[in-house]
């Protein structure tokens, strides 16, 4: 039995619908918010690395390439808003952000 | 069974296990550090993929610099878990829907309609490379595609990059109050009246005694 595309995109969606239970379960803490968008971002990334396997296509891991460098600016933007979070409110909980609210 | 294939499994089943712990873990330092055994086996997976270049950046980037990052954070707040963790089992029986719910409808595309190519095509790149005796390398076409054909979204990428660096430090960077900086247009516009008053003293003043103690101490060290 050898390994097929079907293989890889199983792991993808599975990780991906781990990470959407994830987000479900740590609704309140921001970091691990940051860390399921993260696995997210990885399970799509395994997407596109299969698809330029097993398609013969180098494009896709050009677009890799690209995530890569926007989710780390995601997150190093994110990290810096948490950190102004917690100075200004002394607690990362996502219930309590509401300064915003109309 | 091949030995591809079997580290595929193994490779996947402790991936999967790491990202459930990262959801799942009470710590969150023990949630980035589960985070990094993540990203080491998605490299391995994308070994097995031939995206040599991408599996070693994914492991300098990710787990050398944005893990680092998240630890930094982690460990530099104090953050109260218990409270965060109220209600975590509140919401499992929603969370747990749709998660099934999720992996049901891909399962449902990739058994269903979804026919996935039975053996990977082989890259243009690498006939090439046979046919001229040479051995491809993944780090060689992926440049050569990012410079060429993707020249200019290599460039916003640059941008972005640049953007996320003045923002994170701008939404970050306070203004002490106890620091004694100096402002040095200021220094160098003032002039000689803002500092410098003149009285005017009248000439026809009686001078004043010398303080006596002053004089009878210096007559004494004299002495």
């Amino acid at each position: 039995m050898s390994l097929t595309l079907g293989h890889f995109l199983t792991l993808g969606a599975m990780l991906f619908a781990l990470s959407v239970v994830g987000i479900f379960l740590n609704r309140r803490n921001l970091i691990v918010l940051l860390m399921a968008i993260e696995l997210m971002l990885l399970a799509v990334n395994m997407n596109f690395v299969a698809f330029s396997y097993y398609l013969g296509d180098m494009h896709g891991q050009v677009f890799v390439f690209f995530i890569l460098t926007v989710a780390a600016a995601e997150s190093a933007i994110g990290l810096a808003i948490l950190v102004l979070l917690f100075r200004n409110k002394s607690n990362i909980n996502v219930e309590e952000l509401n300064a915003l609210k109309g | 069974m091949d030995i591809r294939t079997g580290l595929f499994y193994l490779f996947s089943v402790v991936l999967l296990f790491a990202a459930f712990r990262v959801i799942t873990a009470r710590n969150p330092v023990y949630a980035a550090l589960f985070l990094v055994l993540t990203f080491f086996q998605a490299a391995g997976v994308w070994l097995l993929l031939r995206a040599e270049f991408l599996a070693i950046s994914l492991v300098l980037v990710y787990v050398g610099a944005v893990m680092v990052l998240f630890l930094f954070v982690v460990m530099m707040l104090d953050i109260n878990v218990d409270a965060l963790r109220a209600g975590f089992w509140k919401h499992f029986p929603l969370a747990a829907t749709v998660g099934a719910l999720i992996a049901l409808e891909m399962a449902a595309v990739l058994m269903g309609g979804f026919r996935p190519t039975e053996e990977p095509r082989t890259l243009q790149a690498v006939t090439a490379a046979n046919q001229a005796g040479v051995q491809y390398s993944n780090t060689k076409e992926l440049g050569r595609l990012l410079y060429t054909e993707y020249l200019y979204p290599l460039e916003i990428a640059a941008v972005i990059l640049l953007v996320a660096i003045v923002a994170a430090i701008a939404l970050t960077l306070r203004q002490r109050k106890d620091t004694k900086h100096t402002n040095p247009s200021e220094q160098v516009r003032v002039r000689a009246r803002d500092r410098l008053q003149i009285i005017q003293v009248p000439p026809s003043r009686p001078a004043q005694p010398e303080p006596a103690p002053v004089a009878a101490a210096a007559v004494e060290t004299k002495a």
